[in-house]
């Protein structure tokens, strides 16, 4: 299913304490994350995010700290995928790990602006930018990291699959 | 050097990741499965990872003397909220039956702690949900970050996946002057190749300044890896590390060595004869220049300590810079040792006492201020140079506060002038 919302702009190196404070680390209840996302990097976002809104950032999205609260910050704020031209290895990892799309796409992150609508695809790899009528191409999710963003995350694609094999 | 059971010329990196993937070679962006010989967890990333482990259905974690966690970041408990976090982990630990579960006491900061009671050796595969988890590549080990939900499944399995990384190989020639460290050898690295310059891949360590480096400068080197973006650091193995890791380790065979005709993605040949001491400024790590060349930066806050650099040898530096001296009115100078056995020694040295005559607030180990958790929190508008290993916005408090990262000496001595200081200001007879 496309997920389809409004551009939230970032730009290079947008760091996990830009993404979530430490100072909010001491709960994981993802909807107390959520209410603090972005809270340094841009203070009007938590308020003004809505559910399949875009994520676009710069070069190294995500470094900085393992903390997997950055990646369930966003998804519990409504993020419906992540769109950069490269991401720090942990924040990429965590992401999939807990469901929430990620896409590897230069022209995209470039050719988006705040407040543009876009709608991403992860079949396909498809980004559509509604506003200004523009495609890109990013490389399409592999099928078993479909399957894990569509069970919610790895633990729940695990617990999936153990299942299958106790029916087997 | 050794090449025994290797098919292929391969990096130290690689070499490590085979051995723990049961193979013979691997080749970099093969994915891998591999053996992990500790896993690490703390109070901030281990209560997401003990939800998501239960959740897997695993009733036992693979081994309770390789699962370590240890309450360091927001311990003492600053809040409620943290004291629950860390009960979480507790109860987690003591229903485990964990080996080594670290707590407000014999707790440090994790990556101060683990080498020093001998937890990880040479050649051991390492992960842990902490991003500086590659700290442990100074005692030539393959160590990096992951999440918690990583953490999670390496807990049940004892295993995890993995790409094997490009290598990238850093040599530094020449031997640096005074008040020169591991630091500042990584800062003036990653002020070259920037926050994404080993962007997924490993960095090695090497040459002359790295083989005059003691093991603790080499953990602070590897510690900062990940400021670059990469999956690992590492310095392989050599007389320094075998001798380091006699007292300690629990398994010190693991002496690999990159072959003479490993690939590399790219070498970097740095002369660093001449390099001074050098200050990170807000807010990237790689924001770097010679102290010297800083204008007049006023602090208000000085950190020495952490994952970086609260090692003993840090505490020597900070005190020879200190003695005799007063910290400047304007400045706090807080000093965090980074294990209770730091501590100790400290005290048995006299640094404890130094800092102390200076004006110094001397902590119980803990991460504390380094990511804003409590200890040490800046005001806005407020400045800090700080030991440690970031300086994002808002990393250490207030979003319009201010991070700038040097080594200890240049930490102390700024303390003590109120500015941000080369320590030769301070210590004159320095040669």
């Amino acid at each position: 299913m496309p997920i389809e919302g409004r551009a939230w702009c970032f730009g290079d190196n947008l760091d996990t304490d830009g993404i979530i404070p430490a100072r909010y680390l001491n709960t994981s209840d993802p909807r107390e994350l959520a209410a603090h996302a972005m809270e340094d990097a841009d203070p009007t976002f938590a308020a003004g995010v809505s559910p399949g809104d875009v994520v676009v950032a710069g070069r190294n999205c995500g470094c900085g700290s393992s903390r997997e609260h950055a990646p369930l910050a966003l998804k519990a704020a409504g993020v419906g995928a992540v769109i950069a031209p490269s991401f720090a290895r942990i924040f990429y990892r965590n992401s999939f790990n807990i469901g929430l799309p990620i896409l590897e796409c230069a022209e995209a992150a470039a050719g988006i602006e705040a407040g543009d609508r876009v709608r991403v695809d992860l079949e396909s790899g498809l980004i559509v930018n509604l506003t200004k009528g523009r495609e890109y191409r990013a490389q399409p999710v592999p099928p078993f990291m479909q399957r894990i963003i569509a069970c919610g995350g790895l633990i729940n694609y695990v617990r999936e699959r153990m299942e299958g094999k106790d029916k087997t | 050097m050794e090449r025994t059971g290797f098919l292929l010329p391969m990096t130290v990196t690689e070499k490590i990741i085979a051995r723990h993937a049961g193979r013979d070679a691997v080749a970099p962006g093969e994915l891998v499965n591999v053996r992990c010989d500790v896993v690490l967890g703390n109070d901030i990333t281990a209560p997401l990872a003990i939800a998501e482990f239960e959740r897997t259905g695993a009733a036992r974690v693979f081994d309770p003397d390789r699962v370590v966690l240890v309450n360091d970041h927001f311990v003492p408990n600053k809040d409620i909220k943290s004291a629950e976090q860390a009960k979480t982990v507790r109860d987690f630990a003591r229903a485990q039956g964990l080996t080594h579960f670290y707590d407000v006491g014999n707790m440090g900061v994790e990556h101060c702690l683990l080498p020093e009671q001998g937890l990880v050796g040479p050649g051991d595969l390492v992960i842990g949900a902490d991003s500086h988890t590659c700290t442990y590549g100074g005692i030539g080990a393959f160590a990096s970050g992951v999440g918690s939900t990583d953490l999670a499944a390496a807990m049940a399995l004892g295993e995890t996946w993995l790409k094997v990384p490009e290598s990238v190989k850093f040599v530094y020639h020449g031997r640096p002057g005074p008040f020169v460290g591991g630091k500042d050898l990584i800062l003036y690295t990653i002020g070259t190749i920037g926050v994404d310059g080993a962007l997924y891949r490993a960095m090695e360590f090497t040459g002359e300044a790295i083989a005059a480096l003691s093991v603790e400068g080499r953990l602070t080197m590897c510690n900062m890896a990940v400021e670059a973006g990469a999956k690992n650091g590492i310095v392989a193995p050599d007389d320094t590390t075998r001798r380091w890791a006699r007292e300690r380790c629990q398994r010190p065979d693991g002496y690999l060595a990159s072959d003479p005709d490993a690939v590399y993605a790219r070498v970097y040949e740095f002369d660093v004869a001449g390099l001074e001491p050098q200050v990170a400024f807000p807010h990237l790590p790689s924001n770097v220049r010679p102290v010297r060349e800083a204008a007049d930066v006023r602090i208000d806050q000085a950190v020495i300590g952490s994952c970086t650099n609260g090692r003993i040898e840090d505490l020597r530096l900070a005190a020879g810079v200190l003695a005799g001296h007063r910290v400047h009115r304007d400045v706090r100078l807080i000093v965090i040792p980074g294990t209770p056995a730091v501590y100790r020694q400290a005290m048995d040295e006299g640094l404890v006492a130094v800092f102390l005559a200076a004006g110094a607030a001397v902590s119980t180990p803990t991460c504390g201020p380094c990511l804003g958790g409590h200890m040490g929190i800046l005001a806005r508008g407020e400045r800090a140079v700080a030991t440690t290993n970031r300086n994002f916005v808002g990393r250490m408090g207030h979003p319009e506060s201010e991070v700038y990262l040097a080594n200890p000496a240049v930490a102390a001595a700024s303390a003590v002038l109120g500015r941000l200081a080369d320590p030769r200001e301070v210590v004159s007879d320095a040669h």
